[in-house]
């Protein structure tokens, strides 16, 4: 693809190899680390599932256990497979066998490492071929429905209640939505557990629980083979519990996941420690189970201003793709984000968003873009908001955005009702269809607006990421350089969940899963 | 398509503005006209046409006309109904509660605090409770402000500390205490189910129990808070959309003098 911007790709060669150099000294801690949740999301994957009588999820149960015993830096794989050689009894038995009581793990003898991984590998391969399958399934779908051309078109359901969700979903579906993301409740991401069973209370959001992945994946099974479409699900792969919430996304074949360590830190006080090694593990399950993840790079706009800061977006973006690459994803599963987010009482405004859109297609020309719609700027006035969303649809149409993430007219006023999402969706198909090939059409003149724009932005973002290569990472958030916030390396939640590992630790799906698409 | 659309009707009603009886206002007054949308979960045919009309009507529409409809799925149906809504307010008899303060400017507001209380005036804002949002606080306390109305954080005479989101109420009282806060800004974006009813509340609820109410400005804002909302749940002000960080700092400075707080 020929440039339309004239970009200086040396400079974009250089912003990459910065990237790269932080992601390799960040990937120098996360090597020597576990985390809880990590732990917790082996246990998942190990078969360990459902809940205890003080219905604690029995992950837990298992790893605060570790924890309580010091146990946690052998990791739940070496203590399991340990516990099998003595016990007889399978990971689920194993950890209600903790859970009674009637197993102290510290009084077990420690076999050696060969006989534990010969232990465990019947439990890995059975969960490693459970997620073929779904892959497969998926693959299937794909293959026998065809893919979506052009951008997906992305809606949110938000009800609180799974079983409503369903059928705002369906209906989602049926209108010409491709993607269904499943907005979680306000605070999940808080909560250093993963909440069991199908749910029907929730406040802005649904619980993501592992028995709410699968209802709603198989009702979008359903309306897909109906409407001959395969509809992706969406979820969010983030705060205290990532690589879990991956583990489910994996079993239950979710389609994308919002997978972003900056995210958490940024927005959600999480300890930046902590959920850089989340992150890995949980990058890595969704590499090869063929997940599209999205960064978070939109919200920093939420706090910051889109034009003053488009620069950290970019940079962001850069380093986004450069952990995606340490934790062995491709490029094709990048749903690197950015958002439609400059104040429409400024001239000229969607120009630079233009030239910003357009600047991400050409830097990481095989990533799908996750777009995301103007929310800062909406107010009650809905009539100009559908006007907003209808721009932000343009900037797609004439750039190639991938994930498409509708804007709501209601955005500041309600989560969406049923007629908001058609109206949506009407609106983004009317531009989609009217000026399907109106980006070929256009150049942009050199020296101009658009070119010079995303000209400089990309030279701010370099030598921002040559500042934060000689910081490092922890040190450029601890300076508030993205957002506009600033987080401590020893603050926020979740430190404590963050353990040095011995050297006998091992993480068996890591090791199959890391680089490797599934089915394939 | 619409009937009403080039409409020749003799005008049969009173056109002289009587406050008393106020209406909506399309292009004739007192004609009563209302545009709304709304979807019915029943399928799209001549009889969920006819149920939006009659739903219309029940809502005080006279003469509904559906402009629009569409299926939204195999048994929903979205209307877009047009009519004349046979109400009446008394407008002359409304009065309504607003936060009584005149607006300063940034700079108007520091001299105010240099001169009436004489030292940094110390402000702690959050999104409390589950909140995850912090769109409404950043508005008020980030530096860069909103819409060009500086945030408190860049007053020179305010020392601002924005604890983010999902603090709890407990935490954030603790934290103001530390702070030897004189005002307490909560926001509140959520409101699904009215938790923000529960969650300012229980803050207040709090506040009163640790005997510290007296002892702060307490002011909340978000969407769907108004200032009597606000003064019902015990707050001494509300702040909706539309208002910014000079519409807070203004009141929170005044309110300190009138009582006292120096």
């Amino acid at each position: 693809m020929e440039s339309k911007l004239g970009l200086n790709f040396e400079l974009v060669n250089e912003a990459r190899t910065s990237a790269a150099h932080v992601a390799a000294d960040v990937q120098r801690f996360i090597d020597q680390h576990t985390t809880v949740t990590v732990e917790r999301a082996i246990c998942r994957l190990l078969g360990i599932d459902g809940v205890n009588e003080m219905d604690v999820p029995m992950p837990n149960v298992v790893v605060d256990n570790l924890m309580e015993n010091s146990l946690l830096p052998l990791g739940a794989a070496w203590v399991i497979g340990n516990a099998i050689l003595e016990t007889g009894k399978d990971p689920q038995g194993v950890a209600e066998a903790i859970d009674s009581g009637e197993l102290d793990l510290t009084k077990l003898p420690a076999h050696s490492d060969s006989e534990i991984r010969a232990a465990i590998k019947p439990y890995v391969d059975a969960t490693i071929q459970r997620i073929n399958k779904n892959v497969a399934k998926r693959n299937e779908y794909l293959g026998r429905f065809g893919d979506k051309q052009g951008p997906y078109l992305y809606i949110i359901v938000a009800t609180g209640n799974i079983y409503e969700d369903i059928i705002q979903a369906k209906a989602g579906a049926k209108q010409g939505a491709d993607i269904i993301a499943v907005i979680r409740t306000t605070g999940q991401s808080l909560l250093d557990y993963v909440p069991y069973g199908a749910t029907t209370e929730g406040f802005g959001g649904t619980y993501a629980t592992q028995e709410n992945f699968r209802l709603m994946r198989a009702a979008l099974d359903e309306v897909g083979e109906e409407q001959h479409r395969y509809i992706r699900l969406c979820n969010y792969c983030s705060g205290l519990c990532m690589p879990e919430i991956a583990a489910m996304g994996a079993l239950e074949r979710l389609d994308v996941m919002l997978n972003d360590a900056l995210y958490g830190i940024l927005f959600r006080d999480i300890n930046m420690q902590r959920t850089i090694v989340d992150q890995y593990f949980s990058r890595v399950i969704n590499g090869y189970t063929g997940v599209i993840i999205n960064t978070g790079e939109d919200n920093y706009l939420t706090t910051d201003d889109a034009i003053t800061s488009a620069h950290t977006v970019l940079a962001s973006q850069f380093l986004n793709e450069a952990f995606a690459k340490t934790a062995g994803m491709r490029e094709e599963q990048m749903g690197l984000g950015h958002a439609f987010e400059m104040d429409p009482s400024v001239e000229n405004t969607f120009l630079y968003e233009l030239a910003q859109a357009q600047m991400a297609r050409e830097i990481f020309p095989k990533a799908p873009l996750k777009y995301m719609p103007p929310t800062k700027f909406m107010t009650g006035n809905i009539f100009r908001g559908h006007i907003q969303d209808a721009l932000f649809n343009m900037v797609t149409i004439l750039t190639g955005q991938k994930l498409h993430l509708l804007g709501m007219m209601t955005e500041a006023i309600h989560t969406p009702f049923m007629s908001d999402r058609a109206l949506s969706i009407e609106n983004a198909q009317y531009i989609f269809r009217t000026m399907k090939d109106l980006g070929s059409e256009l150049t942009y003149k050199e020296n101009g607006i658009i070119r010079n724009r995303a000209n400089e932005v990309l030279t701010k973002a370099t030598e921002l990421l040559k500042e934060i290569e000689k910081l490092g990472l922890f040190t450029t958030i601890e300076k508030g350089i993205f957002a506009d916030v600033k987080r401590p390396k020893d603050g926020g939640k979740g430190l404590n969940g963050v353990v040095v590992k011995d050297e006998k630790h091992f993480n068996p799906f890591i090791e199959v899963m890391k680089g490797k698409v599934a089915a394939e | 398509m619409s009937s009403g659309l080039y409409n020749t009707h003799k005008i049969d009603f009173d056109t002289t503005l009587d406050l008393t009886r106020l209406k909506p206002y399309g292009d004739t007054m007192n004609d009563g006209k209302v545009q709304t949308s709304f979807t019915l979960p029943v399928k799209d045919d001549a009889r969920g046409e006819e149920a939006a009309r009659q739903i219309a009507k029940k809502m005080g529409l006279e003469e509904p006309n559906v402009a629009y409809h569409a299926p939204l799925d195999k048994e929903f149906t979205f209307y877009v109904v047009y009519g004349s809504c046979v109400h009446t307010v008394n407008y002359e008899d409304i009065h309504v509660i607003t936060v009584e303060s005149d607006v300063m400017s940034m700079e108007e507001t520091n001299d105010y605090i240099r001169e009436h209380i004489g030292r940094k005036v110390v402000m702690v804002g959050a999104s409390t409770g589950t909140d995850a949002h912090t769109v409404g606080i950043d508005a008020i306390m980030n530096r860069k402000g909103f819409a060009g109305h500086y945030g408190v954080e860049r007053y020179e005479m305010v020392e601002a500390y924005n604890l983010g989101s999902q603090v709890p109420n407990e935490e954030f009282i603790k934290k103001a205490v530390e702070l030897h806060a004189d005002a307490l800004l909560v926001s509140q974006t959520v409101t699904q189910k009215d938790i923000h009813i529960q969650n300012l509340t229980n803050l207040i609820e709090l506040l009163e129990a640790e005997g510290l109410r007296d002892k702060f400005v307490v002011v909340c804002g978000g969407p769907r808070i108004t200032h009597e909302l606000a003064k019902e749940l015990g707050y001494d002000a509300g702040f909706g959309s539309g208002t910014y960080g000079d519409d807070v700092a203004s009141f929170v400075v005044t309110e300190m003098v009138k009582r006292g707080m120096k």
